[in-house]
């Protein structure tokens, strides 16, 4: 019993300080997680870009795609901890002594190495695309950017949009390695109220389940939004006689 | 009659078109002239070329040589808007090609909108004409999973009328079609072709070759063996595998 009573005066006592790494820990990885969605799509719209037949542009969409190459590989290929001190301390050593601030530091870390994946992801997803549908809009004219954005990438997002959430889930724990460079997340605080309480497993226990909390909570909201995507699976017949919703009615173009 | 004579009012003209893959030739010296109003079938067995000259004439295959004019403008060099001129020139494919992402309304408007700067209520009133002639104004919010292939296709045709072309290529427009569903689109190409459309149909349907088209071209490996009107093609073809090659697909 005694132990179910420290359990719960952890999470009263600390409950600001939980919620306050709650706070950041859900910061860093939300905006990483989009950030890293960003770099993921220009990448991957760079580097599935056709070679262009201008000799210039051809070396230098050449050049680019080996720059974005190299940055996948070895922000895939190191621990984001190391990547982490590489970063922080790499500019404080570069700018002789001044640090960046924390916060913006640990949303840089996870978005850049969200990215690396998000490029990989991404380039999956358009590649996956069939070629009948860049086929049907080269033959209406529309520019190499124009079936991109109209018609490519909305596919490659919704198609994406479970590799994302992963991404996204990912970045909810792991933004608990930041507390190396001292970020102030939701491991950060639970060593601080180690150190206060010397309640060691009792305090680990209360920041496990949150993060659980966390994730699950975020995993079932993501997967509604999914369905949301995938759109109604019924449509009106228009001019029908026996439906009364179903008058010829044009919705507006955006 | 001879088709490929030259005559002013061509739309489209070929000149010694070739094309590679590789080592492999699939086009060797084709020359074709199509002129306005025209419906040209092009028949052959698999591999002939007959989808890839037609995909070249749009460039989606890149001719490695000769000529395709357009209205007199040679279409391969580097000083034409690449993205106007296949806005004139339509095409229709065998799988559709629907954005999956849109409504069969707005397949039909983003080209007008996006390429020809259309007004979004002009693209919307001329695409809902052309559903209608396809008869899918029912339709136009089903998503192109929602219909079957006949339907897809007739707004495929849709989406390509909708942009205005001069000339509008079939790249074997039924032949991913189930048997019962091929009836309703070659009916209306049929309606095109008495429309006055000028078209180029690659097509394995003989019937619509015979009863539909002005003209009608036999190609085989690589080259075109024979052309002539329908009547003579069918008729009385004068090359032994044209004669060899009709005997096989219609049966006798």
């Amino acid at each position: 019993m005694e132990f179910f009573r420290d359990v719960f005066n952890i999470v009263v006592k600390y409950y600001p300080n939980l919620l306050r790494g709650v706070g950041y820990t859900m910061l860093i990885a939300l905006t990483g997680t989009l950030a890293g969605l960003v770099i993921g799509l220009a990448t991957g719209v760079i580097r599935t870009t056709p070679l262009s037949k201008n000799g210039v542009v051809r070396v230098l969409q050449k050049i680019l795609n080996a720059v974005i190459a190299v940055y996948v590989e070895i922000f895939r290929g190191t621990p984001m901890m190391v990547q982490a001190m590489v970063i922080y301390w790499g500019y404080a050593f570069a700018s002789g002594g001044k640090t960046l601030p924390l916060i913006p530091s640990g949303i840089i870390i996870v978005s850049i190495n969200t990215g690396a994946y998000m490029a990989e992801i991404v380039r999956g997803g358009i590649i996956s695309i069939d070629k009948g549908q860049f086929e049907g809009a080269s033959s209406i004219g529309m520019s190499h950017w124009q079936s991109m954005y109209a018609v490519i990438l909305p596919q490659v997002l919704r198609n994406i949009l479970p590799s994302v959430s992963n991404e996204f889930v990912i970045n909810i724990k792991d933004t608990s390695v930041l507390n190396v460079i001292g970020v102030t997340e939701l491991y950060y605080f639970a060593g601080i109220i180690k150190r206060q309480s010397f309640q060691t497993f009792q305090t680990y226990l209360v920041v496990c389940v949150i993060y659980f909390i966390l994730t699950f909570t975020v995993t079932r909201l993501l997967r509604l939004v999914e369905t949301k995507l995938e759109g109604a699976e019924n449509y009106t017949v228009f001019g029908s006689q026996s439906d009364s919703a179903a008058e010829i009615r044009i919705k507006k173009e955006a | 009659m001879n088709g490929s004579t030259q005559s002013g009012d061509a739309i489209i003209e070929i000149r010694h078109l070739q094309k590679s893959f590789g080592d492999h030739e699939v086009l060797s010296d084709i020359n074709l002239s199509v002129r306005r109003g025209e419906v040209v079938s092009i028949i052959g067995s698999s591999g002939s070329g007959k989808s890839t000259m037609l995909r070249c004439i749009n460039l989606l295959e890149t001719p490695s040589g000769g000529e395709i004019l357009f209205h007199g403008e040679d279409i391969t060099s580097r000083a034409v808007d690449l993205r106007q001129y296949r806005a004139k020139v339509g095409m229709v494919f065998q799988q559709f090609n629907l954005f999956n992402n849109m409504t069969a309304l707005r397949n039909c408007t983003v080209g007008q909108t996006k390429v020809l700067g259309r007004k979004p209520e002009e693209a919307q009133k001329i695409a809902m004409e052309y559903l209608n002639k396809v008869g899918m104004a029912q339709f136009i919010n089903a998503k192109p999973r929602q219909l079957s292939g006949g339907q897809k296709q007739r707004v495929a045709i849709a989406r390509t009328l909708s942009m205005s072309p001069e000339v509008i290529l079939f790249d074997e427009p039924t032949s991913a079609l189930d048997p019962e569903m091929v009836g309703e689109v070659l009916e209306v190409m049929k309606l095109l072709a008495e429309a006055g459309f000028t078209m180029l149909v690659v097509t394995h349907e003989m019937s619509f070759a015979r009863d539909v088209s002005n003209r009608v071209i036999f190609m085989d490996k690589g080259v075109i063996a024979e052309e002539g009107t329908p009547a003579e093609i069918f008729g009385s073809p004068k090359q032994p595998r044209t004669r060899e090659f009709l005997s096989r697909v219609l049966g006798n």
